[in-house]
């Protein structure tokens, strides 16, 4: 039986507080949007109620201990189909006979999930990285990102701490949303509908910037002095691209200011 | 602005050779000003070269008194000569690291008139950023040599890490490349802050607040293939400062040949022993994260490094007598010792064999060099076969199957320069 849910975390939790309120164990959880019935198939629309997948995530934290309850989590953002499928299965798992399963790296799904919880992870840390802020006239530092897996909501108490005395705008350009700090709390933002067609389309004729801001007069010359610094760093006779490429993906490159083309 | 950005390419030119790059070890936090240290340190971005940039590393200056044979800044060498004021270096590393660009600021530079003298300057800087900047993120000092302690110690309660170079690993070495330099005066400021490391330490089971010093440790740099030293000894040096100095890191540097005219260095165009670097790279990780004595790897019968092979497979392939070990069985400390099973994956070993006997196909997927380890291993399903093949045979099987990046490169000119 598919059961389909909002694409959000609770929601996937609400999966499975109905799977164990109706006892329906033989169950793949599926985007409500993405679903393509057939003939055969059955399905339940789970309606995502905040109170039901709040007792099952302090179930969780009781079964699991908190730092597997945030690796779950994290799982959740890879926003990967198989890994939600699996994840699923391993929380119904944990409830029904244990939790130590987490720890059986010899079976396929938990081996998955490890394994997805590492691209998680390090996409994360990437992202602490490779974020560069421009600073705009009126002094708020923005940035642009568009990572692999949703890790905003995983950065955003990094860089809270961090810049604590700046205003800041992270951006994730390929999901539309971004956290904006104001020296005192982070908020997460959206765009306007049409700014956000706009920009969508900016991006993909190749602007490297995707927002539009007017910036500060010394931007420009600290960029030009970041990409001096960055060439006159390397060391020609030691060259290795193949590292090079393996560090820094091309993927990334649009929105790092000493990689920018041009 | 033109003035700075070619101050910046002369000074960050010169304090390139310089390896150390960690932003690691320290917890400072964010006290209301700017910035934090990362515990684990963050690789901002990579140069061509496939090191990483995670601080800005420049010299105050590159105008210097000595004249080591090995250094681009000596003072005999023809080069453009710069020095940043001490404002421009705070301006700098501020607007790096609010556009987070960097991690911190890794701070040396040339010894001109003399070493007090150089780093009361330095100092001067890591106490404006910590002071009138408010500013929290890393600093990696260098300690120069001969200055006084009274000044290191202070420097020592503003910064997260203070390093100084051996240069050459002995001090034969030094004698012939830098005349003016020995290694006492290295040992001793390395020796100091140690100590005033450990004091406080002890000062602060007592005491509730005690101001942190250097709490990202000290770490130290020789420089490889200038001289020509064994791996043995070169390790045997790196194994004794880590234990007389408790250092953090010893940085292995290969020699970029800078200059035609010295005799006895390697001439330009020679490429830098990259390969060996890596070796020594690799033999360091055995001996702090793997449990191996140095005799093990490097002994007087092998007193280089096998460059074809990692040192670990090197120890395995000399030492059948401990293989194969039974994964399904063996504790942590012998899995570890198997070539192409790293820590990571022999923790998940030990969890995963709680829950039933480890397969073949399961070990291939947890994320072990498998090609190398198979031959080291059993598995509950691992075929057992009759007479077990020398370990020529395996080393063969081993090089011929394997991928290394370094294939085809081996003896082409690298090993030529040491033979």
């Amino acid at each position: 039986m598919y059961y389909l849910f909002d694409h959000t975390f609770p929601g996937l939790l609400c999966c499975v507080f109905e799977s164990f309120e109706r006892k329906e164990f033989e169950i793949t959880p599926v985007l409500e949007e993405e679903f393509q019935p057939d003939f055969f198939s059955h399905t339940r629309k789970i309606v995502t109620v905040p109170e039901k997948a709040g007792r099952v995530q302090q179930a969780l934290l009781q079964k699991v201990g908190r730092q597997t309850a945030l690796d779950f989590f994290k799982i959740f953002l890879s926003e990967d189909r198989e890994a939600w499928r699996a994840l699923f299965s391993i929380i119904q798992y944990v409830f029904r006979y244990s939790p130590e399963i987490w720890q059986n790296y010899g079976h396929p799904d938990v081996l998955y999930l490890v394994q997805t919880l590492k691209k998680v992870n390090r996409e994360r840390h990437r992202m602490k990285a490779f974020v560069r802020f421009h600073k705009s006239r009126d002094g708020l530092y923005v940035a642009s990102i568009e990572p692999d897996f949703n890790v905003l909501p995983l950065i955003s108490d990094f860089f809270r701490k961090r810049y604590a005395d700046q205003h800041w705008l992270i951006y994730d350009v390929k999901r539309g949303y971004g956290l904006l700090y104001d020296q005192c709390q982070v908020t997460e933002v959206h765009l306007m509908e049409e700014e956000h067609a706009a920009n969508r389309r900016r991006t993909s004729v190749g602007d490297t910037r995707a927002l539009e801001i007017p910036l500060d007069d010394r931007d420009r010359d600290f960029q030009r002095l970041w990409k001096q610094y960055y060439s006159s760093t390397n060391i020609e006779s030691r060259r290795n691209l193949r590292l090079h490429l393996r560090h820094v993906p091309k993927r990334y490159w649009k929105y790092l200011t000493e990689k920018e083309y041009g | 602005m033109d003035r700075i950005e070619e101050k910046l390419k002369i000074l960050a030119d010169a304090a390139k050779y310089d390896v150390s790059c960690s932003s690691s070890g320290s917890k400072r936090q964010n006290t209301g000003g700017i910035g934090d240290a990362s515990f684990g340190g963050i690789c901002h971005t990579y140069t061509e070269d496939g090191r990483c940039v995670s601080l800005l590393k420049i010299l105050l200056t590159n105008h210097c008194i000595y004249d080591c044979a090995f250094c681009v800044s000596r003072r005999s060498n023809d080069v453009k000569r710069a020095a940043f004021t001490v404002e421009e270096v705070v301006d700098l590393t501020m607007n790096f690291y609010r556009r987070n660009y960097i991690e911190g600021l890794f701070l040396s530079s040339g010894i001109f008139k003399n070493a007090d003298f150089t780093m009361e300057r330095l100092l001067l800087i890591v106490k404006k950023l910590r002071t009138e900047q408010r500013y929290n993120g890393y600093i990696h000092l260098k300690t120069i040599p001969g200055a006084s302690e009274e000044l290191i110690r202070e420097a020592g309660l503003y910064v997260d890490r203070m390093s100084i170079n051996l240069e050459l690993p002995t001090e034969e070495g030094l004698k012939l490349l830098a005349p003016e330099k020995d290694h006492d005066s290295v040992k001793k400021p390395l020796a100091f802050v140690k100590e005033q490391i450990q004091q406080l330490r002890s000062e602060a089971k007592m005491i509730k607040h005690t101001p942190s010093f250097v709490p990202a440790g000290q770490s130290t740099q020789m420089v490889i293939g200038a001289t020509p030293e064994t791996d043995l000894q070169i390790m045997s040096v790196a194994n004794t400062f880590y234990q007389d100095y408790k250092l953090k890191r010893v940085y292995y540097s290969g020699f970029v040949p800078i200059h035609q005219e010295h005799s006895l260095l390697p001439s330009i165009g020679s490429a830098p022993p990259l390969l060996r670097e890596n070796r020594l790279y690799q033999t360091d990780w055995l001996l702090r994260f793997y449990d191996f004595r140095l005799d093990e790897i490097l002994n007087a019968e092998h007193s280089h490094l096998d460059l074809e092979v990692d040192p670990k497979l090197s120890w395995a392939l000399r030492n059948p007598q401990y293989f194969p070990i039974d994964i399904n069985t063996a504790d942590y400390k012998m899995i570890i010792r198997i070539p192409g099973v790293g820590r990571q994956s022999a923790l998940k070993i030990m969890q995963a064999r709680k829950f039933g006997k480890l397969r073949e196909y399961q070990l291939k997927k947890m994320g072990i060099a498998f090609n190398r380890a198979r031959h080291f291993m059993v598995c509950a399903d691992s075929v057992v076969s009759l007479g077990t093949p020398s370990m020529e045979t395996v080393r063969g099987h081993i090089l011929s199957k394997g991928n290394s990046k370094y294939k085809g490169k081996i003896g082409q000119g690298q090993l030529l320069l040491f033979s």
